[in-house]
């Protein structure tokens, strides 16, 4: 327990470093970035401490937020796709979700993909659409939304496979 | 009463995500206007920390091109001090002397750049201790930068001229018609200058200059060129895009700018306002 503690503590940190000081500088086609960090969310252990959960969420978000000068897009996304997730874990694995047995590095890898893509969009959406703050803009944040989602997915389908451990 | 525990209790997670997102939503709103993101800035000690040892790293990977900006920077100013002060071009420094206003000039360093998104905000490693406050001009030995908007004791953070929130007053080097500069978040190079009216005399290639209508900035520090230029819709005032003089996604090293009669023009100026 404590272990598992320390090592998302650490996972915390290390995601919010990368972001900060590496993802948030790339402006790929003057300003595609990935949001690597949400794979935090994404792999969280599934249990029934849901209060906990959308905690966390919210304090990473925040967490971005301060370190890039955005107000509260990033918290308000994070805590956003944190509430949505049952839903979308229940439509991707269905009856292995029902069981309660899911564990993300023996599932389906298939409908891993699936999972990421949904919530990332959603995230993504969320994101841009509070950022411009602007509904005539409302093609600019689809487009942004695209772009970053592909991004974003790539890097988080990479990281999940290199740093998956091994059983 | 217990019905209403009770129904707190069964929508705990419902009601624990409101809660977050409509915090996450003021502070979303509180960013999106002028000199109000007070919590949620990068001026504090953790991440003005965090920026400053990352950037005690990557300065060096661009010292060449800084040293090459600062070097005409010199030469520019060398070349203003042995000209006899009756031909100086320049009024830049013209006037910091000779318009009666004294200006105060910090150096610091830009440790967080951003120049990506509608709201972008800047880093500085000066802050409370260095007397630092806000609405302080920063520019660059090329141009304009931003404005100080939040501070901490070490660290400060600067709106960009890249920034929604932001209206700067500009005008035509040549001329006195003055207008306001915005950004239209579509490219860092471009800015636009609003609100010039039809009679002024506009063309390619002329620079646009601060007017020093306002306290914040000195009149004549650079700005950029017009790029292009069009009527607006109601054909009274051209929007011009001005091509910045600075290179807004390489900028390092920057002066902060204190207007030190800037208290008592504001205390003269607030009866006539109200």
């Amino acid at each position: 327990m404590n272990n598992s503690v320390l090592s998302y503590s650490l996972q915390f940190i290390v995601l919010v470093l990368v972001q900060v000081l590496i993802l948030n500088h790339i402006n790929f086609l003057g300003h595609i970035n990935p949001y690597l960090y949400v794979i935090f969310i994404l792999l969280f252990p599934i249990n029934d401490k849901r209060l906990t959960y959308l905690l966390i969420s919210f304090v990473l978000g925040l967490t971005i937020d301060i370190f890039s000068d955005s107000g509260g897009v990033h918290a308000a996304a994070a805590v956003s796709i944190a509430f949505i997730r049952p839903v979308v874990l229940k439509f991707c694995f269905g009856s292995v979700y029902d069981h309660g047995t899911i564990k993300f590095k023996n599932v389906d890898f298939g409908a891993k993909i699936i999972y990421f893509i949904i919530l990332v969009f959603i995230h993504h959406f969320i994101l841009f659409a509070l950022e411009t703050f602007n509904i005539k803009d409302i093609i600019l944040v689809i487009q942004k939304t695209l772009f970053s989602s592909i991004f974003t997915i790539i890097l988080c389908l990479v990281t999940s496979i290199l740093f998956s451990k091994k059983t | 009463m217990q019905q209403i525990i009770q129904f707190f209790i069964r929508n705990k997670t419902n009601l624990l995500y409101l809660l977050l997102l409509f915090i996450a939503v003021i502070f979303t709103i509180q960013s999106h206007s002028y000199h109000k993101s007070k919590f949620i800035n990068s001026a504090n000690f953790i991440t003005g920390g965090v920026y400053n040892s990352a950037n005690n790293v990557s300065i060096y990977f661009n010292l060449e091109s800084q040293n090459i900006l600062l070097q005409e920077e010199n030469a520019r100013l060398n070349s203003i001090y042995h000209t006899p002060n009756d031909t100086i071009d320049n009024s830049f420094i013209n006037d910091t002397v000779y318009s009666g206003v004294k200006y105060k000039f910090t150096p610091a360093q830009v440790i967080k750049n951003s120049y990506s998104a509608k709201n972008n905000v800047l880093l500085i490693n000066r802050g409370k201790r260095d007397s630092m406050k806000q609405d302080f001009g920063v520019v660059t030995p090329k141009g304009i930068l931003g404005i100080v908007d939040q501070t901490s004791t070490k660290f400060a953070t600067v709106l960009s001229i890249l920034n929604t929130n932001i209206k700067i007053s500009a005008q035509l080097k040549n001329s006195n018609h003055f207008g306001s500069l915005m950004w239209n978040t579509k490219s860092p190079q471009i800015v636009q200058l609003n609100e010039i009216s039809k009679i002024a005399p506009v063309k390619k290639g002329d620079t646009i200059v601060t007017s020093g209508r306002s306290v914040i900035f000195p009149k004549g520090i650079p700005i950029g060129v017009i790029k292009d230029y069009r009527l607006d819709s109601a054909e009274n005032f051209y929007t011009i895009d001005v091509k910045l003089f600075n290179d807004m996604t390489n900028i390092e090293y920057v002066y902060i700018i204190e207007n030190i009669d800037k208290d008592e023009i504001n205390s003269l100026l607030k009866p006539n306002n109200e």
